[in-house]
């Protein structure tokens, strides 16, 4: 509790003691023949002086400045309606029970607010920069460009920067949600935000505090606040109309019926004290907003970033998914998934496929190309030693492949072309990717099978999309057909585009959305590499963190920090729920209104409930948002 | 020019949303957002009379909420 909200609990404390005091007197009959006259105004005005002073004097205080619908001037002309009406004690009880209320709503906005902060805590204080050869602590703003930073076992990560010397395990749960710690070693790329396990780091800056992950992730979530949802919108609107009415309508309940009925005012002036009570729309303006924004701070702490509410509210309406394959299904690096050794028919000697594999590798251990990089690294990991001793005499025969002697025998490695230059019996081989085929002395081994990967999970990520409601996913590609088919049915896709060119992209996204009904939405994954036009063409764009470039990143939506295409059901789950505890909110907190307006303006409610719809509803409103805040990922 | 300021006791949304609104009604503002939950306000305005403005923005918000005050 802060100092405001502990004085306020003394007065509550002293108000109620005098109020309940006053009222057991007066139920004893204590005060005898006074009882029901004026005289006793001025007693009742000491507990209500106590509580409510701060709300007169703030009434009076923005009269002044010309805003007359404010929630202290209602509630002041409400009580006083209730004096005037010589309903005493209930006047100061409904003053102390608002003042609870308001106490209450405070503390929940305020602990709301802590534990937000407390999820945002990712900022570096400092950074130790070594100066004489002495440990400095420096502000992360002021290192530059190329420094080289210590960071010791503990610590956050203050710069993104080079690892130069040190090895540990650093923490990434802040950025991407991921518990288990990665390993830092020299040479390799480290981000800020991260906590430093075990070890010492000596890390050579990349870029200024500014441009760095942490400040741009902060940066991103602190303005996303700013673009509102719809129905955020719609409250905001609602919330300038609905008091000016409330208030005209008890203007017209305290005037309206006892002109036309007879009878005195009294009683129409209490059911329009009740009407003023009601008329702040506080439960809405704070809850919706707060909702929001516990789905974007349970988003990002799974490692996404929503950069809007508008985005969420969009998120959980999502039909369509279209996605970009290389870098969003696919891991975008090769590897060797097939080995097709010739070892029956074709072939005139009995290979097996470790063999295959070794000329294979040997052959093309002068190369650079990633066919060649993944064919040594398939064989490397079977534990083979590339000998570069034992190949002699390689030539490069542009287009077809290369020939090459390994161990004094003449080896081909290359495609269809080189097999048929060659006069080689070979199998073709119709698989997806790129195939390569190989001959020793001029007899045909096998081929080899080397394709891009799909991504770990990404077949879970569309079966869980379809579970939460995404109804079809759809693949483009600039890669061959043959290859697209074979990820899309492996991942279970509704649609395919294969060939295209990067322009293509943006005529089928927009072809997509000419589909879309009512509010449906469509998104768009993509690695970022020619993205950037589809990912605003699109209704929602996801750009991938960590591999994409900044430029998709800025254009982006919605990015997921480590790649990872599961977490984007998990934040159309995390959405459905923000917009349903929203919901709920507005439907509760309107509905409860609404039922005690009409019971006031029936004279079946009081001002104690009254102000329970008012403040009471906003307490448990906000406890309701909180909700959307401790949501978990999975 | 885009400028963030903190806002100290700013207790109710609702006057979060009065003040924005004022804020945008001043002439040289293209955008104004005051957030409740993260007690900030930004201000987005004509960077020749930055500071003219800023001053215009302080009276607007201690005539909506006279208990807020804006570090600066």
């Amino acid at each position: 509790m802060t100092k405001k909200q502990k004085n306020m609990l003394y007065r509550i404390i002293l108000a109620f003691v005098l109020l309940a005091a006053l009222m057991v007197c007066e139920h004893l009959g204590i005060f005898g023949v006074l009882a029901g006259t004026w005289l006793l105004l001025p007693v009742y005005a000491v507990p209500y002086l106590i509580i409510g002073y701060d709300v007169i004097y703030k009434a009076a205080r923005n009269i002044r400045n010309g805003q007359v619908f404010d929630e202290n001037f209602l509630m002041m002309l409400a009580t006083f309606g209730a004096f005037g009406v010589k309903e005493y004690s209930e006047a100061a009880a409904v003053m102390l029970f608002y003042q609870v209320g308001e106490l209450f709503q405070s503390y929940a906005v305020g602990k709301s607010r802590q534990s937000i902060a407390d999820m945002m805590d990712i900022c570096p204080e400092y950074a130790n920069v070594e100066q004489d050869g002495e440990l400095v602590q420096v502000d992360p703003d002021d290192v530059e460009v190329g420094s080289m930073i210590v960071v010791k076992p503990g610590e956050r990560i203050p710069l993104d920067g080079i690892v130069a010397e040190g090895e540990s395990y650093v923490d990434t749960a802040a950025l991407t949600g991921e518990s288990v710690p990665r390993k830092a070693a020299v040479g390799e790329e480290i981000y800020s935000g991260c906590v430093n396990g075990s070890g010492t780091l000596k890390i050579r800056t990349t870029k200024e505090f500014d441009d760095s992950t942490v400040a741009k992730i902060l940066e991103l979530v602190e303005n996303a606040s700013s673009k509102k949802a719809r129905t955020e919108k719609f409250i905001t609107k609602f919330a300038r109309y609905y008091t000016p009415i409330v208030t005209v309508g008890a203007v017209l309940l305290a005037f309206v019926p006892p002109l036309i009925l007879g009878g005195g005012f009294g009683e129409w002036i209490r059911r329009a004290c009740t009407f003023l009570v009601i008329s702040c729309p506080c439960a809405l303006v704070i809850s919706v907003p707060l909702g929001f924004f516990g789905g974007i701070g349970a988003s990002s702490r799974m490692g996404v970033l929503v950069k809007g509410g508008n985005f969420l509210e969009a998120v959980a309406e999502m039909t369509t998914i279209v996605f970009d394959k290389t870098g969003t299904l696919t891991k975008g690096e090769f590897k060797v998934t097939k080995i097709l050794p010739a070892s029956d028919g074709a072939g005139a000697k009995d290979e097996s496929s470790g063999d295959l594999l070794e000329l294979a590798a040997l052959g093309e251990g002068y190369s650079n190309h990633p066919i060649a990089v993944s064919i040594r690294e398939a064989y490397e990991e079977q534990g083979g030693k590339i000998d570069m001793e034992r190949v002699a005499e390689a030539e490069e025969i542009a287009g077809h492949g290369i020939c090459v002697r390994v161990d004094g025998r003449e080896v081909l490695l290359g495609n269809e072309k080189l097999m048929q230059l060659k006069a080689i019996e070979y199998r073709p081989v119709s698989d997806a990717g790129t195939v390569v085929y190989a001959a020793c002395e001029k007899h045909y081994l096998g081929a080899l099978v080397i394709s891009d990967v799909v991504k770990e999970g990404a077949e879970q990520a569309i079966r869980d999309m379809k579970k939460a409601g995404v109804k079809k996913c759809v693949m483009l590609t600039g890669d061959r057909e043959v290859a697209a088919q074979a990820v899309a049915s492996e991942l279970g896709l509704d649609e395919v585009h294969a060939e295209l060119l990067p322009g293509d992209k943006v005529s089928i996204v927009e072809r997509l959305l000419q589909g879309q009904r009512g509010n449906e939405k469509l998104a768009f994954a993509g690695d970022g590499i020619n993205d950037a036009p589809v990912l605003t063409r699109a209704d929602i764009g996801i750009a991938m963190g960590s591999m994409g470039s900044d430029a998709a990143i800025e254009a982006a939506d919605i990015v997921l920090m480590d790649d990872d295409v599961r977490k984007i059901a998990a934040v159309v789950k995390c959405a459905r729920k923000t917009l349903c505890i929203v919901k709920q909110n507005i439907v509760f907190a309107l509905g409860v209104k609404a039922l005690v307006l009409i019971l006031g303006a029936l004279g079946m409610a009081n001002m104690w409930e009254a102000v329970f719809a008012d403040v009471g509803v906003a307490v448990i409103a906000i406890m309701n948002s909180m909700r959307a805040l401790k949501m978990e990922g999975k | 020019m885009k400028k963030k300021f903190k806002l100290e006791d700013l207790d109710c949304a609702n006057c979060a949303a009065k003040m924005e609104d004022a804020i945008k009604k001043i002439s040289g503002v293209t955008d104004a957002n005051v957030s409740f939950m993260a007690q900030k306000m930004t201000v987005e305005a004509e960077d020749d009379r930055f500071d003219e403005i800023m001053k215009e923005v302080a009276a607007v918000c201690a005539k909506v909420e006279p208990d807020c005050k804006i570090l600066m």
